[in-house]
């Protein structure tokens, strides 16, 4: 049986691992490569690294830490952050990554996802969507969360697809950072407007907040960083609490 | 022991060679025929677009090659399906070794589930010294939009939208649809019986 999947996510800053509540106030919370591989151990799905730096001198920085993830993890794993050209996830790709995750780039020029896909392949192309609510409207943000596009979510969802994305990664912003549940409702009407898988971000307190997302808000796969971090819920926990509710995990 | 990866325009050719160094084993990524020839094991990864990666083949006059091959060769993935003898992807016609045609998932009946299929699946009806110590529902991670339909040289099968071929076995051909370098332990383990084989 298709497994629902549970991903860790490392905000990575000038090599650390970072996250931030509210994409602001960050704070260092370790080593990205041990904390990667506590994860993969413990028995998470994927890992997600985006690099907040995203300044020319610190990608090199991040592309050979991508190299040292690669080495030593034995799950799948994507990198985002300041991804602009096929050029730039070519050499992430090389470097080890299975996806990369495109946001505002994809947004200014939507052309690009074509070019990937047709370039790399569907399968590791993940576009993600920041959201907030404006005025009622399911607004899409760039940069970081930090400015807001006219662009509506679930138009855009719609579009990237059709470009060939091979998942989604949805952010509500609303309720990042918050620990009070994902963005169920917003996520089931993502899920089943598009046929690709979709991975719910922001909210993550409790396990039932994980239930909650994988099945009313019928999405493929929930990520979450600080809960994961600070230790507030191990994977192995959430995992025997998810199939406890009969929902398909890789308990391994 | 001389390992291979056959080097083409694939995405994961560098994951799988993490993978056998995790193992304590240095491949040598090539694509020139005569180290490919002298090799004890070679691997075939795939990430990608058919038709794209059989136009590579055959510029590196490739697709010759490999099914005269007689080392144990293990396809991965977007590997796989290019041993078959065609792909609805791209219209392509394929290497030929299995007798079979790669089709595309039909989730026009079953909305809930995605294409591509993404993620962790279970290894059913185990067949094969690939799977020398695993037991059956071991899980196992895919990420593909085509699959090969279950047929006399299936050694494992999974269950998505409908049952199909996980692996593929014929001579010294070994074939998976997941990726054993992205699959945890149970991947260490299929890339070690292989190595054993």
């Amino acid at each position: 049986m298709h497994k629902k999947r549970i991903i860790p996510c490392l905000d990575i800053k000038d090599g650390k691992t970072v996250k931030g509540i509210h994409f602001e106030n960050l704070k260092e919370v370790g080593n990205p490569v041990e904390l990667a591989q506590r994860y993969a151990q413990e028995g998470a799905d994927e890992l997600v690294f985006l690099d907040i730096t995203a300044t020319v001198e610190n990608r090199k920085t991040f592309a050979e830490l991508v190299k040292k993830i690669a080495r030593v993890i034995n799950i799948p794993f994507t990198v985002g952050g300041g991804i602009s050209t096929v050029k730039d996830v070519g050499e992430l790709l090389n470097a080890g990554a299975d996806k990369v995750s495109i946001n505002s780039a994809a947004v200014y020029n939507p052309d690009l996802i074509d070019e990937l896909a047709k370039h790399f392949g569907s399968q590791c192309i993940v576009i993600a969507i920041d959201t907030n609510l404006v005025d009622n409207f399911w607004r899409v943000f760039v940069q970081g969360g930090r400015k807001a596009t006219k662009l509506d979510t679930f138009v855009w969802a719609s579009e990237v697809e059709e470009r060939g994305a091979g998942e989604l990664l949805l952010t509500s912003m609303k309720h990042d950072g918050t620990k009070k549940g994902f963005a169920v409702m917003l996520t089931s009407k993502i899920a089943q407007l598009v046929n690709i898988p979709v991975i719910a971000s922001g909210g993550a307190g409790t396990l039932k907040h994980f239930a909650d997302i994988l099945t009313e808000g019928k999405a493929d796969a929930a990520l979450a960083a600080s809960v994961f971090h600070f230790g507030e819920i191990r994977i192995k926990e959430l995992k025997n609490f998810l199939a406890s509710k009969q929902i398909p995990v890789r308990l391994g | 022991m001389k390992v291979a990866i056959l080097q083409y325009n694939a995405g994961n050719v560098q994951s799988v060679r993490f993978a056998l160094e995790r193992l304590g084993v240095s491949p040598i990524v090539t694509y020139d025929q005569q180290t490919l020839i002298s090799a004890d094991k070679i691997i075939f990864p795939g990430v990608g677009e058919a038709s794209t990666a059989m136009q590579f083949l055959k510029e590196k006059q490739l697709d010759k090659l490999i099914p005269t091959l007689k080392q144990p060769f293990l396809g991965i993935c977007l590997g796989m399906q290019l041993m078959c003898k065609f792909s609805e992807e791209g219209k392509t016609t394929c290497l030929g070794i299995f007798e079979e045609t790669v089709r595309l998932f039909d989730n026009s009946q079953n909305l809930a589930c995605k294409v591509p299929h993404i993620g962790w699946n279970n290894l059913q009806k185990l067949k094969s010294p690939l799977f020398k110590g695993l037991s059956e529902n071991c899980e196992v991670y895919f990420v593909h939009s085509y699959y090969v339909p279950l047929n006399s040289y299936t050694i494992a099968q999974t269950d998505y939208l409908v049952p199909f071929s996980a692996a593929l076995h014929k001579k010294n051909f070994f074939a998976t649809q997941f990726h054993p370098e992205k699959s945890a332990t149970v991947g260490e383990k299929i890339l070690q019986n292989f190595l054993e084989l």
